[in-house]
C-alpha cells in the first residue's frame, strides 16, 4: 500500500473550531462538550467506535442537527466568525462540504445535475449550463477527480459516485471537507485513489476531516488523529507519534484481547458446492459455477465488494435460495431440496448479514428469539404448547454465557443495541454446536469489543471441529481469521493463495494479476 | 357505416381530443406531484372542486378566465391540505389522498346545494366556445380536429409543453426530480425538501382543478353531481402508463379519449346486438391492457410514497 508524504501545513492557519458542542437524543448523550480545531491543508482523522458520536458531531458541523449547546467558528475574511447552527445552507456558504456515508445523490439525475443542484436560481427560465460545466471541468482537472458528467448517477460505480459527492462539495467552493467513513464501500485500490485525490486537494489548501474506525488507513493518511469515546473527545495525537496499539487503547479505553489463531489441520469436508449456478437479482449478483468445500477445523473467508454474489451465496447456504443448477452437499449427503429447515437440521448455523431484519423478530422477546430455530425440540414445546419455564431458563443461561445486555430476556428483541442483537444471534447459533457456520458480515457495525467476541467464538467453533464460511467486506477481518481465502467478483469465486492486501484487492476489483 | 371508417372521420378525432382535454390536465398534475415523491389521490375530489368552483365563479360573474383562476386556486388549496398532511407531517399518502377526495367532493356538493337550494334544473353559464381560427379551421380534416377546439384544449396542450420544459430544462425541474428520487440529495445541497414538495403538490393540484373546470366550463355549461365520474382515477393510471413523462402523458390521455370516442360511435353501429355496458367498459379495459403493457419496468420516482423528516438521517 502506498504511503503518502505527510503534509506539514506551512502556515498553521486555524480555519475551524468547534467549541464545547453537546447533543443529546432523549436520554442518550451523543456528544458531550466536544472541542475540535482544524487547520488549513490538514487531514484530521476522527476516530472512534460505533456510537462514539463521530457522525453526530459532523452532522452538527454541517447543520443537519442543531447542537443543544456550544458554538462553531469558521474563518471568514481573516476573522473567526460564528456559524449559524442547524442550517446546511449556512454551512455550505461558509465553505463546509460533507460527503455522507450514505450518499445523498439523486440516481435519476446526471452527475452534472447532481453537482449543480441547489447552486442555481430555482425560478429562472434558463440555466447557465455552459458556465457551470466549465467551472466543474476546471475543478475536475485540478483535483484529479474524474466522473462522467452526462450519465445518470444510478449507472455509476460506487467509487465514481463518491467522487461525484466530493465534486459536489468542491463545486460549492468547500474549504473544509468532511468524509464520513469514505472507504467503507470501496475496494482497497479505490480507497488508495481516494486518498491520493485527498492529498492533491489538501495541497491546494483544502482541510479534510475524515471519520473512520479503520486504524490502518487513519495511520497512513492523516496528519492528526482525534479520538471520540462515548460522545467525549478522549484524546488527540499527531499521527507521526501514534501507532495502532496507542490509538486502539484510546478508542476502547482498554487493551482489546486478541485471540491468537492456532494452526490446525483441516479435517473432512463438511459443506461442498459443486458447479452451482444461481441467477441473482442483477447480472453481477448471482453465482456462476461455484465449486468449493469447507472442511472441519477450517475457516474459509470470502472477500469481495458487496453486490458481487455474496447474498446469493449466503442465501444458498442458509437454504433461502435454491440453485438453478449444481449440487449442494453437507457431510457428503446431497441436499436435494434445500430449504431453511433442511439446512438447520443438517447442522448449519446462520449469522445473517442484516441482523435487525433477518436475524431476529423484533417484536418477540429475547427468550423467544433464542429458541426460534428449534421450535420442535422437546424442551421448547410439548404437543404444540410452549414450555415457558424451560425456554426462560435456557434464555437466562444464554444471556449470561454470551453477555447479552439489555432490558432482560422478557423484553422485545428490537430494544437491544446492534451489538447485543448480534450476541443474541451468536448465542442461538453456537449453543446448538453447529457443524457449519455461515457468518455473513458478522462484525459489520460492531465496535471493537463486540467484533473481537465474534472472532473469538468463530475460532472456538473451528477448534471444536466446525467449518466456518466467513463472508466479509472487511479484508482485515478475513486476513485475521480465515485459513483459506476466496475472492468473489461478478458471481465468480476464485481461491487466492496470497495474503497480500494489494493482490487480493486487485482480484476484488476483477483484475487478475 | 363500416367500423373502421369511424377512425377516418374528423368528428371522431375532434371528439378524442375533446375527451382527452381534462385528462391531460389531470395527468400532468398527478405527474408533477409524483415526480416530487407525493402520490395525490385527492385528484378525484380536486376535479369536482375545480368543476364546481370554476363554474360558480363564472355564474357569479367572474368571467371565464377569472373562473379558471378561481378553480386553480381552489385546487392549490386542497393540494396544500394534502401536502401539509403528507410532507411535513408524513402521514400515509394513500389515506390522506382519499380523505382529500372525499372532503373536496362533499364540500363542493355542499356549497352548490347551499347556494342553490331550490333549483330543479342546474343553472347554465356561457361556456368557452370553439375557437374558429380563420383559414386554418377550413383545412380539410386537420381543421375540424385541431382548429375548432375551445381555448381550454389549447391551454392543455400548452401545459404539456410548459411542464416538459420546466421538468427537463430548468433548475426547478432538476430539483423536483431530485426530491422525488432522494430527498437527502436536496437537503444536503441546501434546498428545502418541504418547500419543493409542497410547491409541487400545490401546482399539480391546481392543474387537476383546471381539468375539473373543463367539464363545467367547456364540455358542458353546468355543474352536476357525479360528473367527474372516475376521470381522476384514470389519470393516476395514465401517469404510470406515461412513465412520468409529459409527452407520453399526452399520448396516454389521447389514447383514452380515442377509446371513449370510439365506443360511443361503435354503440350506434352494433348497439343492437351487444349490451351497452360492454361499450362503457371498453375504454377502461383497453386502458388496463395498455397499462399492463406499458407499466412493465416502469421507472417509479424512487422516493414516491416515502416521507422524509428533517434531522432524521
Amino acid at each position: 500500500m502506498l504511503r503518502l508524504a505527510r503534509l506539514n501545513p506551512m502556515e498553521n492557519l486555524k480555519i475551524l473550531s468547534l467549541n464545547a458542542l453537546s447533543k443529546r437524543f432523549g436520554s442518550v448523550v451523543a456528544n458531550d462538550a466536544v472541542d475540535l480545531d482544524l487547520h488549513r491543508g490538514e487531514v484530521l482523522a476522527l476516530l472512534g467506535e460505533n456510537g462514539a458520536g463521530k457522525t453526530t458531531l459532523m452532522n452538527m458541523l454541517f447543520g443537519h442537527y442543531l447542537p443543544d449547546s456550544g458554538s462553531i467558528d469558521v474563518l471568514k475574511d481573516g476573522v473567526m466568525t460564528p456559524l449559524q447552527l442547524g442550517h446546511p445552507q449556512a454551512a455550505l456558504a461558509a465553505g463546509i462540504g460533507m460527503v455522507h456515508q450514505h450518499f445523498t445523490l439523486a440516481l435519476n439525475l446526471t452527475t452534472f445535475d447532481n453537482v449543480v443542484l441547489g447552486s442555481e436560481p430555482l425560478f429562472s427560465w434558463r440555466r447557465d449550463r455552459a458556465g457551470a460545466r466549465a467551472k466543474l471541468q476546471g475543478i475536475m482537472k485540478q483535483s484529479g477527480l474524474e466522473a462522467p458528467l452526462d450519465v445518470p448517477v444510478g449507472q455509476l460505480s460506487v467509487g465514481e459516485r463518491q467522487r461525484v459527492e466530493i465534486l459536489k462539495a468542491l463545486y460549492r467552493d468547500a474549504r473544509i471537507l468532511v468524509l464520513d467513513e469514505p472507504t467503507a464501500v470501496l475496494t482497497p485500490q479505490e480507497a488508495d485513489t481516494l486518498f491520493e485525490n485527498v492529498a492533491t486537494m489538501t495541497k491546494n489548501g483544502l482541510a479534510v476531516i475524515f471519520i473512520s474506525h479503520k486504524l490502518r488507513e487513519v495511520l497512513a493518511f492523516s496528519n492528526r488523529i482525534a479520538v471520540l469515546r462515548h460522545g467525549q473527545k478522549v484524546g488527540e495525537i499527531a499521527t507521526k507519534d501514534a501507532d495502532e496499539r496507542v490509538i486502539a487503547r484510546m478508542m476502547v479505553g482498554a487493551d482489546t484481547p486478541i485471540t491468537p489463531r492456532e494452526n490446525m489441520a483441516p479435517g473432512a469436508p463438511i459443506l461442498t458446492l459443486k458447479d452451482i449456478n444461481v441467477r441473482g437479482r442483477s447480472k453481477r449478483d448471482g453465482l456462476s459455477d461455484a465449486s468449493f468445500s469447507v472442511h472441519s477445523h477450517e475457516i474459509l473467508g470470502v472477500a469481495g465488494v458487496s453486490g458481487n454474489g455474496q447474498s446469493a451465496l449466503a442465501g444458498l447456504v442458509s437454504g433461502l435460495i435454491r440453485p438453478d443448477s449444481g449440487t449442494l452437499s453437507v457431510d457428503g449427503n446431497e441436499i436435494s431440496r434445500p430449504d431453511p429447515l433442511a439446512m438447520i437440521n443438517v447442522g448449519v448455523g446462520r449469522i445473517p448479514e442484516d441482523r435487525h431484519h433477518d436475524g431476529i423478530v423484533g417484536a418477540m422477546t429475547v427468550a423467544e428469539n433464542m429458541v426460534i430455530e428449534r421450535l420442535n425440540d422437546t424442551d421448547v414445546q410439548t404437543r404444540g404448547l410452549l414450555n415457558r419455564d424451560s425456554i426462560q431458563a435456557s434464555a437466562e443461561r444464554l444471556t449470561k454465557e454470551y453477555d447479552v445486555r439489555g432490558p432482560g430476556s422478557d423484553a422485545a428483541a428490537r430494544l437491544l443495541s446492534g451489538g447485543n442483537i448480534q450476541k443474541l444471534i451468536l448465542a442461538r447459533v453456537f449453543d446448538q454446536n453447529p457443524r457449519l457456520i455461515l457468518a455473513n458480515q458478522p462484525t459489520r457495525g460492531l465496535d471493537m469489543g463486540a467484533a473481537a467476541e465474534v472472532g473469538r467464538r468463530l475460532l472456538e467453533a473451528r477448534k471444536r471441529g466446525a467449518g466456518v464460511l466467513l463472508i466479509s467486506e472487511d479484508l482485515d477481518e478475513i486476513l485475521g481469521l480465515a485459513d483459506r481465502i476466496m475472492v468473489i467478483h461478478d458471481g465468480h469465486l476464485s481461491e487466492v493463495t496470497t495474503r497480500d492486501r494489494e493482490e487480493i484487492g486487485l482480484s476484488m476489483a476483477g483484475e487478475h494479476a | 357505416m363500416d367500423i373502421l371508417q369511424i377512425l377516418l372521420t374528423d368528428s371522431f378525432w375532434a371528439a378524442s381530443l375533446r375527451i382527452a382535454t381534462p385528462l391531460i390536465f389531470g395527468v400532468l398534475g398527478a405527474l408533477i406531484c409524483e415526480k416530487s415523491g407525493v402520490l395525490n389521490l385527492g385528484i378525484e375530489g380536486i376535479f369536482a372542486a375545480g368543476a364546481m368552483a370554476g363554474w360558480m365563479a363564472v355564474w357569479l360573474g367572474a368571467g371565464l378566465w377569472g373562473g379558471l383562476l378561481v378553480a386553480a386556486l381552489v385546487g392549490a388549496f386542497f393540494g396544500l391540505i394534502h401536502a401539509i398532511l403528507t410532507v411535513p407531517l408524513g402521514l400515509s399518502q394513500h389515506v390522506s389522498g382519499l380523505g382529500v377526495t372525499l372532503f373536496a367532493t362533499s364540500v363542493s356538493y355542499f356549497i352548490y346545494r347551499t347556494a342553490l337550494p331550490n333549483v330543479s334544473s342546474p343553472p347554465r353559464i356561457e361556456p368557452f366556445q370553439a375557437l374558429d381560427i380563420p383559414i386554418l379551421s377550413d383545412l380539410p380534416f386537420i381543421g375540424p380536429v385541431l382548429f375548432q377546439q375551445t381555448a381550454m384544449t389549447w391551454l392543455a396542450l400548452v401545459m404539456v409543453v410548459l411542464v416538459w420544459y420546466v421538468l427537463s430544462r430548468t433548475a426547478l425541474g432538476v430539483a423536483i426530480k431530485a426530491v422525488g428520487d432522494n430527498p437527502d440529495s436536496v437537503d444536503a445541497q441546501g434546498l428545502s425538501v418541504y418547500g419543493l414538495r409542497i410547491g409541487a403538490v400545490m401546482a399539480g393540484s391546481a392543474l387537476m382543478a383546471l381539468g375539473g373546470a373543463f367539464l363545467t366550463m367547456s364540455a358542458f355549461d353546468a355543474f352536476f353531481f357525479g360528473m367527474v365520474n372516475g376521470r381522476g382515477w384514470v389519470c393516476i393510471a395514465l401517469v404510470i402508463f406515461a412513465s412520468w413523462r409529459p409527452g407520453k402523458a399526452l399520448l396516454g390521455a389521447l389514447l383514452f379519449g380515442a377509446f371513449d370516442a370510439f365506443q360511443v360511435r361503435l354503440q350506434t353501429e352494433v348497439g343492437a346486438f351487444v349490451p351497452g355496458q360492454v361499450f362503457l367498459m371498453a375504454p377502461y379495459i383497453l386502458s388496463i391492457l395498455a397499462l399492463v403493457i406499458a407499466a412493465r419496468g416502469a421507472d417509479y420516482p424512487r422516493a414516491l410514497l416515502t416521507p422524509w423528516f428533517k434531522g432524521q438521517r
